[in-house]
């Protein structure tokens, strides 16, 4: 997922003594697995954190265009620049109908859309960092968009409805863009003494960053036991990070490349890797605002808004022309 | 120039038109005015890049020695380019980068028309394919030229500029050659002036409708179709081509 540290809002768990009518059928409809629907009731505090969640992710989605944006106009042969083509429109594709269901709990495109612009809501912070290098293709797909694919398959079975069926469809892309990532990487990691140093140097920069997608330790998290008593949040980030680990050491070691995490280690006992966690300072630091991008990347989204005002302007206004002179034809 | 030389360089004015366009509207890569804009530009580009596969791979073929449509695209110079001028202009704003589109779509819409009865089945066979998706931006790029020429004061006077800016670069469309005449004499391509009648309707339709006024100066540069180019191809070529220049013979 590209939603980190949304905050839950709200007050906590309640106990059922404590819960409303209402609050316990909405509670005892998500224990039965049933979805929700725009037009249920639900508690504020459930639509507000919705409301964070599926926004956030939604602009990672749209900011999440300029990394990969960046190698577009280089791709080194045509039918990467095609794949990589494809893989762009599919992310502003996801960032639409992700919109469309946050849309469903009562707040229009424009206003998240002016959230992100003045920096009310976030996006994940792997896009504040650079893609440097054409490996970049390729471990942005594998790493990052294998850490969100983590996040997503459980989240296909979240309660909220059209977000539910919204991750079924961004799920099926995301594995194809996770595997034309790891093809780029198998080629690069295969390839001249450069492309190899593309590749570890690639792997180097994003391996923490990646493992960073998942939000901070349990430990240090805000707790989030409401958010999965809501069925929003599915696992721990710690579970998801875990997973994410042990499914991407090997991977590493097929390719021929080093894992930047010098004491990553087989650990029999819990049947997964013990690894180092990032540098959560640095976490912090990025999402306060000071990763190496984020200036460019939110100026990027604010000046495409503003250039685009015209358009939208007149996209609208010749909109209404039409609808009037139909209006006297008629 | 016998036929296979003709035709070499007729498909390299094919297949670089559409490799610069799409480069140039891959640029916009994340930074449109909406959403669907995006989406609709990066499937532009990536329609434009299968044409672009498609025509350079013949070429080389054509050619005979041994080149790929990756090593056309990524392995030449600026003068061996024989894109028309129109696709390596900068995109300005949203409005002349679809302004661009239209006076190019009409035109390779007719031309994929004829080129569908050419003599030369590969040809008439690329043309088949290609024209089902032309025919598409076609419609969207009038529709939006339609839709902010006749939108605002202000939306409509940059339409009318980008219209005046770009329609210096229509007539080169529509210019034979030598290589045209070889063409039009094997039955393999139509003669480009045959095509004009018929883009001055359209296009005098659509401005119509936008409500913009075509300029009656008909001056045309000229230059692409021979490989002299304006400044900014060689700018264009330098980012396209930096990897497979700097690390020759990796394979991506």
């Amino acid at each position: 997922m590209y939603a980190q540290m949304v905050k839950t809002a709200g007050t906590g768990v309640k106990k059922p003594k404590d819960m409303t009518a209402e609050e316990k059928a909405f509670q005892a409809k998500i224990d039965r697995n049933e979805k929700i629907e725009p037009k249920d009731w639900m508690p504020d505090d459930y639509r507000a954190t919705l409301i964070r969640q599926i926004g956030q992710h939604a602009h990672s989605e749209i900011v999440g265009q300029l990394p990969e944006g960046n190698w577009l106009t280089r791709a080194p042969t045509l039918e990467r620049k095609a794949i990589l083509l494809a893989k762009v429109q599919d992310e502003a594709g996801h960032g639409l109908y992700l919109y469309s269901a946050c849309e469903t709990l009562g707040v229009s495109r424009d206003e998240l859309t002016e959230m992100l612009l003045n920096g009310k809501m976030k996006y994940s912070s792997i896009f504040n960092y650079p893609t440097l290098n054409w490996a970049d293709m390729g471990a942005v797909g594998w790493l990052v968009d294998g850490a969100a694919i983590m996040n997503q398959v459980p989240l296909q079975r979240t309660s909220y409805g059209p977000y539910s069926r919204a991750m079924v469809r961004i799920c099926k892309e995301e594995s194809f863009h996770q595997r034309q990532g790891y093809a780029i990487m198998m080629k690069m990691a295969a390839g001249t003494a450069d492309q190899k140093r593309m590749a570890q140097d690639a792997l180097d920069r994003l391996w923490f960053p990646s493992l960073m997608m998942f939000g901070p330790s349990n430990k240090e998290s805000v707790h989030s036991e409401q958010s999965m008593a809501w069925r929003i949040k599915i696992n721990t980030n710690d579970e998801l990070r875990q997973k994410f680990v042990d499914q991407t050491v090997p991977q590493i070691e097929f390719l021929g490349l080093t894992c930047p995490d010098k004491d990553i280690k087989w650990n029999e006992e819990k049947g997964g890797y013990d690894y180092t966690d990032p540098d959560w300072s640095e976490f912090f630091a990025v999402l306060k605002g000071n990763g190496p991008c984020n200036k460019d990347r939110l100026a990027a989204r604010n000046a495409a808004w503003k250039n685009g005002a015209w358009v939208r302007d007149a996209m609208l206004a010749h909109a209404r022309k039409k609808a009037a002179r139909k209006a006297v034809a008629a | 120039m016998n036929r296979d030389q003709a035709l070499f360089e007729f498909l390299l004015r094919m297949g670089d038109s559409t490799l610069i366009l799409s480069h140039r509207i891959s640029e916009w890569c994340g930074h449109a005015p909406v959403i669907e804009e995006d989406i609709a530009l990066a499937n532009t580009a990536l329609d434009l890049i299968g044409q672009t596969q498609f025509w350079l791979e013949l070429a080389g073929e054509v050619e005979g020695k041994g080149r790929t449509a990756d090593n056309l695209a990524h392995l030449r110079d600026a003068w061996d380019f024989r894109n028309l001028l129109l696709v390596e202009r900068p995109n300005g704003d949203f409005g002349k980068t679809l302004m661009r589109q239209f006076l190019f779509d009409v035109w390779q819409s007719l031309m994929l028309a004829k080129l569908k009865g050419s003599s030369d089945q590969r040809i008439a066979d690329i043309a088949e394919k290609a024209s089902k998706e032309v025919a598409y931006h076609v419609e969207r790029s009038a529709n939006t030229v339609i839709s902010l020429g006749d939108g605002t004061e202000e939306s409509h006077q940059r339409m009318q500029d980008a219209l005046e800016d770009l329609y210096p670069y229509v007539g080169e469309m529509f210019i034979g050659d030598k290589v045209d005449e070889v063409l039009v004499k094997a039955g393999i391509a139509p003669d480009p002036a045959s095509l004009r009648a018929e883009y001055d309707r359209i296009v005098g339709d659509v401005m119509y409708k936008a409500t913009l006024q075509l300029p009656e100066d008909d001056f045309a540069h000229q230059g692409g179709k021979t490989g002299r180019h304006t400044e900014h191809l060689g700018y264009i070529l330098a980012d396209m081509q930096f990897l497979q220049r700097a690390y020759p013979g990796a394979e991506w």
